[in-house]
């Protein structure tokens, strides 16, 4: 009951927030106009709506789940908001824990809201709508989550601006470091590719998420494959999640 | 008595600076609060009041010592069950109506919905926020937020409430409000811990008071004993005081004697040089019209300790 007063708090703020609208509306009219462009192209309507949809809404989670979420606890603290309710009887880690579900739950209304307008345009394009694109969504969302818990974890001890920096920087190696593997597997010698591998596994590997490509495209998906990613993902964002909680719990509110 | 906070060697550091050096901000605290006591913790800024008033709520951790709070060790969450703190200048999620903030607070203690409703209902009528339950708390004034804050620190209905500096921002109406509140917490048998600058208030208030400087503890007990145990000074009131006898008079005191409607007012230090100036009075003719002794205010002392600390 107490993670989830936190997490329908935090949803609260969220959707009282106009920052949120603004990009929720950009997000839309951008997903809205590959509809435009799609007219254009000869044969590939529904491909370029599917594509610029997908990518539209990675991009726009990623803006939400970065800016809300390095606010998460910082804001808490400078505006001593916590004070009231660190005093009351709960956890800190069922705060944090609240603040995250909170967020997540705003990120999933957000993201369906971007996904379900992807789903009808493809369908009015193509006459018959694409059991893939929720497939493909889904694991986007999780890579959302992963962004989000690093930005949670960041939060918990340094600056907005400096957090999303670092949340910028691992949502951005985070997609390159599956192509960073394969480089240094290919070309690099035995210490460089040892590194590269250590920072492969530290980093989240964001570009396993990605199947929108295969999605537009029509070509079969594994099912043993995605259900690994999910795996993956969730085992990563409970690292993320345990290591904030462990720094919030040492934490003092001064 | 039974012991509603238990503070044992209860200490503080803080680690400042470029090379992280360890401040010492609280210094050991041995402290015991008794049920249904008003306890006011006095001390000037930086004394080290916020520090313990945020060890006691888990706002921050201890460096060192231990406290039980309602028989329980501080370190449980279960302990803030039965606990109501208004943290100093509050500030709560602005987004939120002042009820909406209520009923988070009340689900944070685990309350069902009817019971958060009737308390919230109870707590706006007590703090007189019934009419501005529905704002945004953006829209409310510093007095509005800290009637607010006192609503949501009894909404578990706690046995023991935590106040940092309660009368801080109150204009004199929201001053005499909030003691009345206070006094009615106590009628109804709560342990009321507060800290306070504003010293006439702690005076009305507290059945016992701490004060606090540089982080030690300097004197704690009753406040009639702590006060009754000092005199200031004695003032003498004497009628038919002649030119000659007022001369001498002025021997036994530095102040000045006052002449007054009534007669002279004589400022004695002490009850040894009463008795004498009394005796001369009296030989020389002068009619006594009254002997009182000023009582040491809280101010006074307190001002006292904090110098004495300095020293």
């Amino acid at each position: 009951m107490r993670i989830a007063a936190i997490a329908l708090n935090t949803f609260r703020e969220a959707v009282r927030d106009r920052i949120l609208y603004s990009i929720l509306a950009f997000a839309l009219l951008l997903i809205g106009a590959s509809a435009v462009l799609a007219s254009l192209s000869i044969g590939q309507e529904g491909r370029i709506v599917k594509d610029l949809g997908l990518a539209s809404i990675s991009l726009f989670g990623t803006f939400i789940a970065i800016f809300l979420g390095i606010g998460l606890v910082f804001k808490e603290i400078e505006r001593r908001t916590i004070y009231a309710i660190i005093a009351k009887p709960i956890h800190r880690f069922q705060f944090l824990l609240g603040k995250y579900i909170g967020l997540v739950l705003t990120l999933l209304v957000t993201v369906g809201a971007m996904v379900l307008l992807v789903v009808v345009l493809a369908w009015a394009i193509d006459g018959h709508w694409t059991p893939g694109l929720l497939a493909a969504a889904a694991l986007d969302f999780v890579a959302l989550m992963i962004v989000t818990a690093a930005a949670l974890l960041f939060s918990t001890f340094s600056t907005p601006t400096l957090s999303a920096i670092f949340a910028l920087g691992t949502f951005l190696i985070g997609r390159l470091s599956g192509d960073l593997k394969i480089f240094a597997d290919q070309f690099a010698g035995l210490g460089l590719r040892l590194i590269a591998n250590g920072i492969y596994l530290v980093l989240p590997d964001l570009s396993r998420f990605q199947m929108g490509a295969q999605i537009v495209n029509g070509l079969p998906f594994d099912s043993a494959q995605i259900a690994g990613t999910l795996l993956y993902g969730l085992a990563y964002i409970l690292m993320l999640l345990s290591l904030a909680i462990g720094i919030f719990q040492r934490r003092d509110f001064k | 008595m039974d012991p509603v906070i238990e503070i044992a060697g209860l200490c503080k550091d803080f680690r400042t600076g470029f090379w992280r050096r360890r401040v010492r901000v609280l210094h050991p605290l041995d402290l015991v609060v008794h049920r249904g006591e008003i306890f006011g913790y006095l001390g000037p800024n930086g004394a080290g009041k916020t520090t313990t008033l945020k060890l006691l709520t888990g706002l921050i951790l201890p460096t060192a010592g231990a406290a039980r709070l309602l028989g329980r060790d501080l370190m449980e969450v279960a302990a803030k069950q039965r606990i109501g703190f208004l943290p100093e200048n509050p500030y709560f999620y602005d987004y939120l109506t002042g009820r909406e903030f209520l009923d988070f607070c009340g689900r944070l203690f685990g309350l069902s919905a009817s019971l958060r409703r009737d308390r919230i209902a109870r707590l706006l009528q007590l703090t007189k926020m019934e009419g501005a339950a529905h704002l945004q708390l953006r829209k409310y004034s510093k007095g509005m937020l800290q009637r607010l804050g006192l609503a949501q620190a009894l909404v578990n209905d706690p046995d023991l409430v935590i106040l940092d500096e309660p009368m801080s921002g109150l204009d004199p109406l929201g001053r005499k409000a909030m003691r009345d509140i206070i006094l009615q917490l106590k009628a109804e048998g709560r342990t009321i811990f507060f800290s306070s600058h504003i010293l006439p208030d702690v005076e009305v208030l507290c059945d016992r008071v701490a004060i606090l400087v540089a982080g030690r503890l300097q004197d704690v007990g009753r406040l009639d004993q702590i006060l009754k145990t000092e005199t200031e000074s004695i003032e003498l009131t004497l009628q038919h005081v002649s030119a000659e006898l007022l001369r001498s008079l002025q021997g036994f005191t530095q102040t000045p004697i006052l002449e007054q409607a009534d007669g002279v007012l004589i400022r004695l230090p002490d009850e040894h040089r009463l008795d004498m100036a009394l005796r001369m009075a009296l030989a020389a003719g002068a009619r006594v019209i009254s002997v009182s002794p000023q009582r040491v205010t809280l101010e006074s002392h307190f001002l006292r300790e904090v110098q004495g600390a300095a020293r």
